[in-house]
């Protein structure tokens, strides 16, 4: 079975639209959703994590240094992390700012 | 060989299913389609069938479970009636668009209110849209040929769709009738394993039921849409394959006595038997009227109704279920529709029979195909009324 990543024409559907390649869901950026964009501020973060143990769409990694970021690609911008971080170490910023 | 015997009808679709060997078999009991889950409990708890019965809580849960099933390749199998299949409709849908050929026997009832557990077609009305493969037997034996037919349409590679046979409820599902019944032989002969085109299974993983955004969903409909309309060949050719192998001929349109019939008569499901002896009767008076019996639901034969009506003066549809504030019953606003473009069409009419069990009997057959023999011009809003309603 040869996958198509997209559906051109309606005859290149996969009868059920089953889809045979798993994780592809990966493939598709849900970042372009965002309206806003969450700013770390790190000298107020205190690395406890609990925007990385929010974050529903489980975009938010920490890094080398033990701060955390947010992955682009998926991060919808729901502000959840910034809302949950309690020193107020994240805020929302408008995308087209 | 399989033998003629006397048995229930809903008994008999019960051993029929059987015979057909299905995996998995989830079914909430609803009247009138009680039976047949009951009594392939029964077969699975012999030991007669090596099946896993699914006691669901609610019907909603039966159709989830044969989805669930389906998808990982199971064979399955369900039945339900009336408010027990509104109670599907969310799953309905979805079983289709996912191409999975889930079997069900709908024993029609009608729907609630006021409460009526007897015998119409508002059950499977409300489900005309859902994608499924619809056939309408008007008798015991069609009902059990039927059942081994449903799952070789279905589960053909070239449909891969759910399908629903619908019986009268109590009129069928009650009635003793003498039936062939194959033995498992035929059905064998008839019925291969089923060769699913995927499966959900942990070793090889990957998805059913994605997210279809705008960006898809259009060409999603476009190509379940196709699927459908594609699958009356596949029905077709079942059709004449049971044929050669059982000698009785299905069609999606059955016409009867209609050489040379001015007035037609069309009905679905059960009540085709007793219109049968109207028109024999018609006949006899020297009346020239015949019958069409609709079989095959969805996809809708529309070639096949064109032809059918041909030479017809005047047709008058029997329609077993109202659409409130609508055009007609179901059947006659699909059946109009189909002749529009028609040059030459009969004129044609709806009469809205038997609801909630009302029985209709041969002398009202041939009364209101006296009635339609002798409509000459129609007023739009004359072109449907519910028969013998007491005014």
């Amino acid at each position: 079975m040869t996958e198509k990543k997209w559906p051109e024409t309606w005859q290149e559907v996969n009868p059920g639209c089953m889809v045979f390649r798993p994780g592809s869901a990966s493939e598709y950026h849900t970042g372009s959703w965002r309206a806003k964009r969450p700013i770390w501020d790190n000298a107020k973060c205190i690395k406890c994590g609990v925007c990385y143990i929010y974050c529903p769409e489980g975009c938010i990694t920490e890094n080398a240094d033990g701060f955390f970021e947010a992955n682009m690609d998926y991060c919808k911008g729901c502000g959840i992390c910034a809302y949950e971080c309690w020193p107020k170490a994240i805020v929302m910023v408008n995308e087209e700012d | 060989m399989g033998k003629r015997i006397g048995m229930e009808i809903a008994l008999a679709a019960a051993e029929v299913a059987a015979l057909c060997r299905p995996d998995v078999i989830a079914a909430y009991p609803i009247t009138p389609n009680t039976h047949i889950p009951e009594h392939l409990s029964d077969i699975v708890a012999e030991g007669r069938l090596d099946a896993e019965y699914i006691c669901v809580e609610s019907e909603h849960s039966a159709i989830s479970a044969c989805c669930g099933a389906s998808g990982t390749g199971a064979r399955t199998f369900t039945a339900t009636s009336s408010q027990g299949l509104l109670f599907m409709q969310e799953v309905l849908p979805i079983v289709s668009s996912l191409r999975l050929p889930v079997i069900m026997v709908i024993g029609n009832r009608a729907v609630s209110g006021p409460i009526n557990i007897w015998n119409d077609h508002s059950d499977i009305m409300y489900q005309r849209d859902t994608g499924w493969v619809s056939l309408f037997a008007a008798n015991g034996q069609e009902t059990v040929d039927m059942v081994i037919q449903a799952f070789k349409i279905g589960e053909h590679r070239d449909v891969m769709l759910p399908v629903n046979i619908n019986i009268d409820g109590f009129q069928l599902t009650h009635v003793v009738e003498p039936i062939i019944m194959p033995d498992q032989e035929e059905v064998d002969r008839f019925l291969p394993p089923y060769k699913p085109f995927a499966q959900l299974h942990p070793d090889k993983p990957m998805t059913m039921g994605a997210l279809g955004l705008p960006e898809i969903f259009n060409e999603a409909m476009r190509a379940k849409d196709e699927a459908i309309l594609q699958s009356k060949k596949v029905v077709l050719d079942v059709w004449k394959e049971w044929e050669k192998q059982f000698g009785r001929k299905y069609e999606p349109i059955e016409s009867y006595k209609t050489e040379g019939a001015e007035t037609l008569l069309l009905t679905m499901g059960s009540m085709g038997e007793t219109a049968e002896i109207a028109i024999d009767e018609l006949r006899k008076q020297g009346v020239k009227a015949g019958l069409l019996k609709i079989k095959l639901w969805r996809p809708f034969p529309f070639e096949e109704l064109r032809k059918a009506v041909k030479g017809a003066k005047v047709l008058a549809v029997m329609d077993r279920a109202v659409s409130f504030g609508g055009p007609g019953g179901p059947v006659f606003a699909e059946i109009r529709s189909a002749l529009y473009d028609e040059p030459k069409k009969p004129k044609t009419l709806n009469f809205i029979i038997g609801l909630g069990g009302r029985d209709v009997m041969v002398e009202d057959f041939i009364k209101m195909a006296k009635k339609t023999a002798l409509t000459k011009k129609l007023k739009p809003e004359d072109a449907y009324e519910i028969y013998g309603v007491r005014e």
